[in-house]
């Protein structure tokens, strides 16, 4: 039955249905309202429009253009990396090493850059590789172990944030690492990472085309391809799975690698908008992301969830960061909110996809 | 008419401890191989055998004649031998034409633009479900909303839809009330009709005799006895199953005293 059909019935149609098979009379119409609430993204987007409508009335300068922009940064520095996360949770898996990973991968380019006295780009090449490299062990060692991913990639976590304090301490002696801004290739990189282009009001950084195409991309794979079906599959029933012939450990694996990648896009990010990078960043972030998700609709136990609901769950982190700002409040308060924001998320979440499964 | 899956004496052991040992049995076109055995008999070891998630230690397993020895449930399916396991037959979450496909997903375009072919995917559910008597309202629901029946119904569909020659099914009873096992046994035998080869893991022997064709007795890893339809009646399957002299020692522990 196509959905257009079931929309066309008219609703509350007693008689027999002379059309017979065309539309089964044993489907109550779903009025497109409940067809939406079925979707994994409902909860967030009504999420989202409260946190907008609040902040609007709370903040003067929260509706001008210019705020919007820096909205939409804020959003996109948590986002790009919310959605390879909210992926890895639909395939049932986590990471906790994506915080320092981002800085890892920063710390790469710049470091290697540096000593080498390369061009940029080769630093931004070699970080590539060693990040996939990251998320290729966290995957491997996931499959190969069978322990929880949460142990993993604590330890993963731990190591990381061990081994970029104590590299870059080692290297360039103090616990950030030199400016690499006056070396080859370093404006080129820029405008690929940290550029920007102004659109009237809008002060739109590159960041969010980069967040935009993650999303977009990362929506196709999931509904559109064999990768997507198998993402859904081994989050949702992975001894089924590996039952109907699906591959689960490169599935996996091949998650953890586009954690990493993303990890690789947010580090570059990160070292080419300010020149230097702090080795002990990062930490904590992995929690922003997974909040993003969750928000988003992914489900913690895997087998649910969306792409572009992560990105709306990024964007309520936006919101909410900035607007705190806006709204002249002190910043201290912002993880309260956050924190509420995703039990209350996390709730209507649940209590969409009770009703929407018992109209289903 | 040669047998399309064949194991003969075929052993397993885990560690030093014999799972399955000498087992032998054959299973043809258009005929259901019973396999018979309380819990702990070896039931299981032996469906891992046949679908390739386990390999077996001793003893041969053929297929159409030639010696194999599956290393994943993959290479079985090649085989044209489809496992539908009792519990693990498809992912609750997803959509009863997501599931249908899962594993064998058809796509079209070319390189990066290789995608699912959803239509083609949701019609032929639809339709190859319809064939199987499975008239379902919406093939875009969650299977996990299906009742158990109908689940197993939507695998063996599956399993017949992409060419298996040799069905498995784990227990497909086993969790069903009287109703649905009765429509379940129903479609065993519209894929034994199809022509294809079933084996029937079960531990009740009442849906074993309606439908099967060979009866595969195991107790304690071993075989403990092989029989064909005519060589058998129901009483006998049921007191074998039943424990045999056991039953009749049980009954005589628990007869009330004076």
């Amino acid at each position: 039955m196509t959905p257009a059909t079931t929309l066309e019935k008219p609703a509350g149609q007693d008689g027999p249905d002379p059309g017979g098979k065309a539309a089964d009379d044993r489907l109550v119409h779903r009025s497109l309202a409940r067809r939406l609430m079925g979707r994994p993204e409902l909860g967030s987007v009504v999420g989202a429009a409260a946190v907008f409508i609040f902040f609007s009335v709370a903040a003067d300068s929260f509706l001008q253009w210019s705020s919007f922009g820096t909205v939409l940064y804020a959003a996109s520095t948590i986002g790009i990396m919310a959605v390879p996360v909210a992926l890895l949770m639909i395939g049932g898996e986590f990471d906790l090493s994506t915080g320092v990973m981002v800085t890892s991968s920063a710390l790469v380019s710049s470091m290697f850059s540096y000593q080498m006295t390369a061009n940029v780009w080769a630093g931004v090449a070699v970080s590539l590789v060693v990040t996939l490299a990251i998320g290729f062990f966290n995957g491997f060692l996931l499959t190969r172990t069978k322990l929880p991913s949460f142990i993993i990639t604590l330890g993963t976590f731990l190591m990381l944030t061990g081994l970029n304090l104590g590299f870059t301490k080692l290297i360039s002696g103090t616990v950030s690492t030199k400016s690499i801004a006056d070396m080859e290739g370093f404006d080129s990189a820029r405008v690929l990472f940290a550029s920007h282009l102004t659109i009237g009001d809008i002060d739109l950084k590159v960041t969010i085309l980069w967040w935009a195409a993650l999303v977009a991309v990362a929506t196709w794979v999931l509904l559109r391809t064999r990768a997507g079906n198998w993402i859904f599959a081994v989050g949702g029933g992975a001894d089924a799975a590996r039952a109907v012939g699906v591959p689960v450990s490169r599935t996996k694996i091949g998650l953890y690698m586009a954690v990493a990648f993303c990890a690789w896009i947010s580090g570059q990010h990160l070292l080419f908008s300010f020149d230097v990078v702090q080795s002990g960043e990062g930490v904590g972030n992995e929690f922003l992301y997974i909040i993003a998700a969750v928000i988003g609709g992914c489900l913690m136990t895997g087998g649910y969830g969306s792409a572009i609901g992560s990105a709306v769950g990024a964007f309520i982190f936006g919101m909410t960061s900035k607007g705190i700002v806006y709204a002249q409040w002190n910043p201290d308060w912002f993880k309260f909110f956050l924190g509420a924001m995703l039990l209350l998320a996390t709730l209507l979440n649940a209590w969409v996809r009770k009703r929407a499964e018992a109209t289903a | 008419m040669s047998a399309l899956v064949k194991l003969t004496d075929v052993s397993k052991y885990y560690g030093n401890i014999k799972a399955l040992e000498a087992v032998s049995l054959e299973v043809h076109a258009g005929e259901i191989t019973c396999v018979l055995g309380d819990n702990g008999a070896g039931k299981s070891t032996l469906i891992k055998i046949i679908s390739g998630l386990h390999q077996h230690d001793a003893g041969t397993y053929e297929v159409d004649g030639e010696p194999v020895r599956h290393s994943s449930p993959r290479e079985a399916l090649d085989h044209g031998i489809a496992t539908v396991y009792q519990d693990l037959a498809v992912v609750p979450l997803m959509p009863v034409w997501r599931n249908f496909f899962l594993g064998s997903e058809p796509t079209k375009g070319r390189g990066p633009l290789r995608r699912l072919d959803v239509r083609t995917m949701r019609e032929t559910t639809r339709s190859e479900l319809l064939r199987m008597g499975i008239d379902l309202r919406d093939v875009d629901q969650p299977i996990g909303t299906l009742s158990g029946g109908e689940r197993q119904c939507v695998a063996i569909a599956r399993a017949v839809y992409f060419g298996a020659k040799v069905l498995v099914l784990d227990e497909p009873t086993a969790a069903l009330g009287v109703k649905q096992s009765g429509v379940v046994l129903k479609y065993v035998a519209a894929a034994r009709d199809a022509g294809l080869g079933v084996v029937l893991i079960t531990h009740n022997p009442h849906h074993a005799f309606l439908v099967g064709d060979r009866f595969v007795l195991l107790k304690r890893g071993a075989m403990a006895g092989s029989y064909a339809k005519t060589g058998i009646t129901l009483e006998e399957l049921t007191r074998q199953m039943a424990g045999g002299s056991e039953l009749e020692q049980l009954s005589h522990e628990l007869a009330r005293e004076g």
